[in-house]
C-alpha cells in the first residue's frame, strides 16, 4: 500500500514538475508543451474522430501481428520441444535473435512487399514470435514427467497429448510469451509506421513532427504511451494472478 | 558441439536465403554470394568509411552513457528495497513502450545531429541495464552480507569480495541486452534525423530502391551485432557457470 502511494506520488510529481517547467517557460513550448495541453489536445482529437482511421489501422495491424506470432510461436515451440536435435541447432539463433536490429530488415520488406500494411505487420510479427517460442519451450520443459506418463497410459497421440496435457500445463508460461508479444508487436508496428508508411498512429506522429504541429504530435505520443502502458499493466496483473494460482495448486 | 551446431545453423540460414532468392529473383533480393561481393566493394569505398565511423562513434557514446547511467540507477534501487519496489513497474513500463515515438521529442531537445543519435541510443540501453542491475543487487544472498559484517570487512573489501562477484553475472547479462538495444536506438536515430551514418545510408538506399546497398548494409549490421553478442554471451555464460 505504501509502495503504491509512493509510486503514485512519484508519477504525479513528475507530471506536475513538467507542467510547472513548461508553464513558466523554463522549457520552451516549441520543445515540449505542458502535459495539460497534451491531454486537452488529445481529448479534442479523440472527440473529433480525426485519427480514428489511423488508430483502427494500427490496432488491426498490431492484432494481426500478435495473432500470427502466437499461432506460429506456439506451434514452432511445441515442435522444437519434441525434436531435441533441431532445438540444439537453433539454440544459437534464439540467443542472438534479439541482438539483431530488426528494423534493418524493414527496407528489405518494403522493397519485397511494397508500401502496404504487410511490412509493418511483418516487423511486429518478427519481433514478437521469438518471445512466444522461447516461453513456450520454457513452459513445456517444466511439464512434470508424471503427467507425460499419464498421457502415455491413456494412449494419447502426440497431438492430443500436446493439446490436452502439455500445452495446458505450460499455459501460464505461454501467457508470459503473449504479454511480451503484445509489447513487441506494438514496438514493431508503431516503429515501422514511423519510418515509412501511409497511415497509422506512428505515421501521424511523424507527420505532425515534420509540420511542427506540437499539439497533435504530443497528443498522439501521449495516446500511444497511455495505450501501451495500460495494456501491458493489465496483462502483467493477469499474469501474476495466473502464476499465483499455479503455485497454490 | 556448440561450434558444430552454430556452423549448421549458419549453413541453414544461407541456404534459406539462397532459396528465397531463387524464388523471388532479382526484383527484390540478391544472392548471398553477390551480397558479400557488394559488401566488400562497399567496404573498400573511401566514401563509405566516414559513415561507419559516424555510426560507431555515436553508438560507442550512447552505449557508454547507457552503461554508466543504467548502473547509477539500478545499483541504488537494488540496494534500497522500498525505492526498488516503487520504481520497478515504472522501469518495466518504460521498457515496453515503443520508444521510437519519443524520437521527435529527442530531436526537439537536441536538434538534428550527433547528440540526438547518442541520446536515442542511450535511452534504449539505459532501462534494461538498470533493471538487470537492480535485480542483481537485490538477489545477493543476505547470508553473505551478514557473514561480511561478522568478519568486519571494510567497505572496499565488501565490494571487492562479495558485491562485485555476486552481482557481476546478472549485470553482464543486462549489459548484453543493453548493447543490442542501444545499437537499435542509434540506427533508428540515424534513420530519421541524420545526414550521415549507416542508418541514414539504409534510408537513402530504401528511397532509391537500391537493393544491393540495402542487403549489404543489413548483412554488415547483422554480422556485427551477432558477432559482438556471441562474445558477450560467451562471457555471460562463463560468469554464470562460475557463480
Amino acid at each position: 500500500m505504501k509502495v503504491l502511494l509512493a509510486r503514485t506520488l512519484l508519477i504525479v510529481g513528475a507530471v506536475a514538475l513538467l507542467e510547472i517547467l513548461c508553464r513558466f517557460g523554463v522549457i520552451p513550448n516549441f520543445t515540449v508543451i505542458p502535459p495539460s495541453a497534451m491531454a486537452q489536445s488529445l481529448w479534442s482529437i479523440l472527440a473529433s474522430g480525426k485519427f480514428s482511421e489511423d488508430i483502427a489501422a494500427t490496432l488491426t495491424n498490431v492484432g494481426i501481428a500478435i495473432a500470427a506470432a502466437m499461432v506460429v510461436g506456439v506451434a514452432l515451440g511445441t515442435l522444437l520441444q519434441s525434436w531435441p536435435a533441431a532445438r540444439r541447432t537453433f539454440d544459437p539463433l534464439f540467443a542472438t535473435y534479439y541482438a539483431v536490429p530488426m528494423y534493418a530488415f524493414y527496407p528489405l520488406l518494403l522493397v519485397i512487399f511494397g508500401l502496404g500494411d504487410f511490412p509493418q505487420i511483418a516487423i511486429g510479427f518478427l519481433l514478437a514470435v521469438m518471445a512466444v517460442i522461447i516461453n513456450t519451450l520454457n513452459g513445456l520443459d517444466r511439464v512434470p514427467p508424471v503427467l507425460l506418463k499419464t498421457a502415455r497410459v491413456h494412449r494419447l497421440g502426440l497431438v492430443s497429448a500436446a493439446l490436452r496435457v502439455r500445452l495446458p500445463y505450460a499455459a501460464p508460461y505461454v501467457f508470459t510469451g503473449f504479454k511480451l508479444a503484445v509489447a513487441y508487436s506494438f514496438i514493431g508496428v508503431v516503429g515501422a509506421e514511423f519510418i515509412t508508411s501511409s497511415r497509422g498512429i506512428g505515421y501521424e506522429i511523424s507527420f505532425a513532427y515534420n509540420n511542427f504541429d506540437n499539439p497533435v504530435m504530443y497528443a498522439m505520443i501521449l495516446f500511444i504511451l497511455l495505450l501501451v502502458i495500460s495494456v501491458n499493466m493489465s496483462l502483467h496483473a493477469w499474469e501474476k494472478r495466473l502464476l499465483a494460482r499455479r503455485r497454490r495448486a | 558441439m556448440r561450434w558444430r551446431d552454430s556452423f549448421i545453423l549458419v549453413v541453414l540460414l544461407l541456404a534459406g536465403w539462397q532459396l528465397l532468392y531463387l524464388a523471388v529473383g532479382d526484383v527484390a533480393l540478391r544472392s548471398p554470394a553477390a551480397t558479400v561481393t557488394n559488401l566488400n566493394s562497399l567496404l573498400a569505398d573511401a566514401r563509405f568509411l566516414p559513415h561507419v565511423r559516424e555510426t560507431a562513434l555515436a553508438f560507442a557514446q550512447g552505449f557508454a552513457i547507457a552503461v554508466v547511467v543504467g548502473l547509477l540507477i539500478g545499483v541504488p534501487l537494488g540496494a534500497a528495497r522500498f525505492a526498488g519496489e516503487v520504481a520497478e513497474p515504472i522501469l518495466v513500463a518504460l521498457y515496453s513502450i515503443p520508444k521510437v515515438t519519443l524520437y521527435p521529442v529527442i530531436l526537439l531537445i537536441f536538434g538534428i545531429g550527433m547528440p540526438a543519435k547518442v541520446a536515442f541510443g542511450a535511452i534504449h540501453g539505459i532501462v534494461p541495464i538498470s533493471i538487470f542491475a537492480m535485480n542483481a543487487i537485490r538477489n545477493i544472498n543476505p547470508t553473505h552480507l551478514r557473514t561480511a559484517r561478522a568478519m568486519r570487512l571494510s567497505t572496499f573489501d565488501l565490494i571487492r569480495t562479495i558485491l562485485v562477484p555476486a552481482a557481476l553475472p546478472e549485470i553482464v547479462t543486462g549489459i548484453r541486452v543493453g548493447f543490442s538495444l542501444a545499437l537499435i536506438g542509434t540506427l533508428l536515430g540515424e534513420m530519421f534525423g541524420s545526414q550521415r551514418g549507416l542508418g541514414h545510408l539504409l534510408m537513402q538506399a530504401m528511397s532509391l530502391h537500391n537493393i544491393e546497398r540495402i542487403l549489404a548494409l543489413t548483412l554488415l549490421l547483422v554480422v556485427f551485432a551477432a558477432g559482438i553478442n556471441a562474445l558477450l554471451l560467451a562471457l555471460d555464460r562463463r560468469l554464470h557457470a562460475r557463480a
